[in-house]
């Protein structure tokens, strides 16, 4: 059950969503150089150079590596995220100790139709799991399906 | 008492006496002390005088609101649930089910101890904030409400408990004393208790207020003075006389660091007992504040072995028990705060745990996490050192080289003390030198396994593991990577094995 490859891919529109959220930083960043460089006499480009290749790299590369490096499974009545670039953690939560489960979707989750599920556990650390990036009727689903294994465990 | 009938029941008359009491001792100080300070200059009585008719309206008016809010708090133990009705100009009702009610502790104060009142805590594991607590009822009134919440808590079947058994702190025989600790022992434990803070704080505060003493503490000139009476040789002696001055102010603040120490334990420990009941353990103590508390069995969640720097030379360990209970306040529950280990071995079994076996197979973090570890520390000082040696003269840099030498020492320490280990139903993380301690939690009760690595983690191959323990923390630093999949796959086996439901509900032993 190890290794990367029985992941689960996250939705591809995440991928879009992280791209816009870099955009949106990026353009500030692309407008104080160019207030920089306006006030820098000459168009020097000392400014521009550096910031236009932060921008690529935020807006192009790091999402790419950001969703490459994000996954799931649910194999095994259990919850497996795995995220992170620098600082890579592989979480397993077993149903079995799921207390509550949310799924939220903010602003920009909803316009891209994605959700973020999370699930509560009682330890008092790492006491709550997260999962960006799935599309709004996978988490919903996925609640569903940790909620059945739940109450089949109880019962 | 009628057995379906729920009645609004009004906590003990006598618990107004001491709410007032206490208010009216939180209202004198203050004023005492604004009184001494606002009539500090003389014709203080015509002023005392004139604000007197003041200072009585205000104690009785609280006095009013006191009596006023002990009319209107009310609660009900009903057939599912306590309600707790209370305020005056603002009511609210707060009800909390039995199933929901984690656990009950008893509380007594020195002044509601006089009187024979107890304040009862619901925990309900909300976090410690919210928990409903009732105070001040008889200690019979307590006593009863905790059997009664119990029983409900076994069997929603069970009637109310219809003989109210008025024999307050006389239980069953059926408890069985597990550990206990008398006074020789409380007075042994506070030597151990010297606290170099408390010396700090007397030590400032002797410098702050040194206005207060009728001597200046630091003068040694003025020892030199005083010594000059009966030691009148000794002032001849002049350096001599000022160690002797300094060698008595260190005794001082020594001798009231053991004393400190001392009382501060016996206040706290004093009469500890800590017994096996059917509910589970049973712990009081307390010299001034009794505490009474039961900690379920089946919800210990790990357990803590600690020792001092010195205390261990002795022989002397605590155990401490991970509750889910226990983030509430803070409150640890020591179970044995400081015993023999042939002493905490009957009490660990009785938890359902276990000490590690001989034979266990003890690991420590891989060197190349040490390595980085040594050097992230260093990061800081080494080029305080190269700058302080290059810029400064007067053998300024030995300090930050002494403190660089001092982490690198510490970190090596650390490694070579900070073991882990993976048994058949526990594991086991061993921790420090100075004063090692010992976690043990049991694999099954663990909520969630993560690994981690951080950039440096990745590049050279090893990770740590997080573990979500309920009422506690648990990492493991420094594994393989290879081997923090091979725990994490065999403790999420562990976990599956059972819901956490079931692992609450579980009455007596834990499942192990």
């Amino acid at each position: 059950m190890d290794g990367p490859e029985d992941l689960t891919q996250l939705d591809p529109r995440y991928k879009s969503m992280m791209r816009l959220v870099a955009g949106l930083f990026a353009i500030a960043l692309l407008v104080a150089a160019t207030i920089a460089e306006i006030a820098i006499p000459g168009w020097t480009g000392v400014v521009w150079a550096p910031v236009t290749l932060v921008a690529a790299y935020l807006v192009l590369y790091l999402p790419m590596r950001r969703y490459a490096t994000r996954g799931y499974s649910i194999a095994e009545e259990r919850l497996r995220v795995v995220r992170g670039v620098l600082f890579h953690t592989d979480t397993i939560v077993p149903f079995g100790r799921v207390q509550h489960i949310d799924v939220d979707q903010g602003p920009l989750e909803r316009g891209f139709g994605l959700a973020t599920l999370t699930v509560h556990t009682a330890g008092s650390h790492n006491s709550s799991v997260s999962l960006p990036g799935l599309s709004h009727s996978d988490a919903l689903a996925m609640r569903d399906g940790i909620r059945a294994a739940i109450r089949r465990d109880t019962l | 008492m009628t057995t379906r009938e729920p009645e609004a029941r009004r906590t003990d008359p006598k618990g107004f006496v001491v709410r007032a009491v206490t208010m009216l001792a939180q209202l004198v100080i203050p004023l005492g002390v604004a009184a001494v300070t606002i009539f500090d200059d003389g014709g203080a009585s015509a002023k005392i005088a004139w604000a007197m008719p003041f200072v009585i309206l205000l104690i009785l008016a609280n006095l009013v609101i006191a009596y006023l809010q002990w009319t209107r708090l009310t609660y009900t133990v009903g057939d599912t649930d306590i309600r707790v009705e209370s305020g005056v100009l603002a009511r609210a009702a707060r009800s909390v089910p039995y199933e929901r009610i984690q656990d009950i502790s008893l509380e007594q104060k020195l002044l509601p101890r006089l009187f024979g009142l107890v304040e009862v805590k619901f925990e309900t594991g909300a976090g410690g904030k919210d928990d409903l607590s009732l105070t001040y009822l008889s200690e019979a009134e307590g006593e009863r409400l905790r059997e009664l919440v119990r029983e409900r808590r076994e069997g929603p079947a069970a009637t109310l408990a219809t003989d109210t058994a008025p024999d307050a702190g006389q239980r069953p025989a059926e408890a069985e004393v597990l550990f206990a600790m008398g006074p020789k022992r409380v007075l042994t434990f506070g030597l151990f208790e010297f606290s170099l803070v408390v010396v700090a704080v007397i030590g400032g505060l002797a410098q702050q207020l040194d206005f207060l003493l009728p001597f200046d503490l630091w003068d040694f000139d003025e020892w030199e003075q005083r010594l000059a009476g009966p030691g009148q040789y000794l002032s001849g002696l002049g350096p001599l006389a000022q160690f002797a001055g300094l060698l008595f102010a260190l005794l001082t603040l020594a001798f009231v660091g053991v004393a400190t120490g001392l009382v501060r334990t016996a206040l706290r420990e004093w009469n500890f007992r800590l017994e096996r009941t059917a509910k589970g353990l049973r712990r009081r103590r307390g010299l001034l504040t009794r505490t009474d508390l039961v900690m379920p069995l089946h919800r210990v969640q790990a357990l803590r072995l600690d020792t001092g720097f010195l205390r261990r030379h002795f022989g002397w360990h605590g155990l401490k028990i991970i509750s889910l209970a226990s983030d509430s306040g803070g409150a640890n529950h020591d179970a044995v705060p400081f015993g023999r280990m042939e002493e905490i071995h009957p009490v660990v079994r009785t938890t359902g745990f276990s000490l590690p076996p001989e034979g266990t197979q003890w690991d420590r973090a891989l060197k190349s996490y040490r390595t980085d570890k040594a050097l992230l520390a260093a990061l800081y000082l080494v080029p305080a050192t190269i700058v302080a040696a290059l810029l400064a003269n007067n053998w300024l840099w030995i300090a930050p080289l002494a403190g660089l030498l001092f982490l690198l020492a510490e970190q090596y320490w650390r490694w070579k003390h900070d073991y882990r280990a993976l048994g058949e139903r526990q594991l086991y993380s061993r921790h420090g030198w100075f004063s090692p301690s010992l976690a043990i939690a049991s694999r099954v009760k663990l909520q969630s396994v993560e690994i981690a690595q951080g950039p440096l983690a990745q590049m050279r191959g090893y990770a740590s593991l997080h573990l979500g323990l309920a009422g506690g923390k648990l990492r493991v630093h420094g594994m393989p990577l290879s081997e923090a999949r091979r725990w994490r796959d065999a403790l999420a086996e562990s976990m599956a094995g059972s819901d956490f439901s079931v692992l609450l509900e579980k009455k007596g032993a834990p499942a192990l």
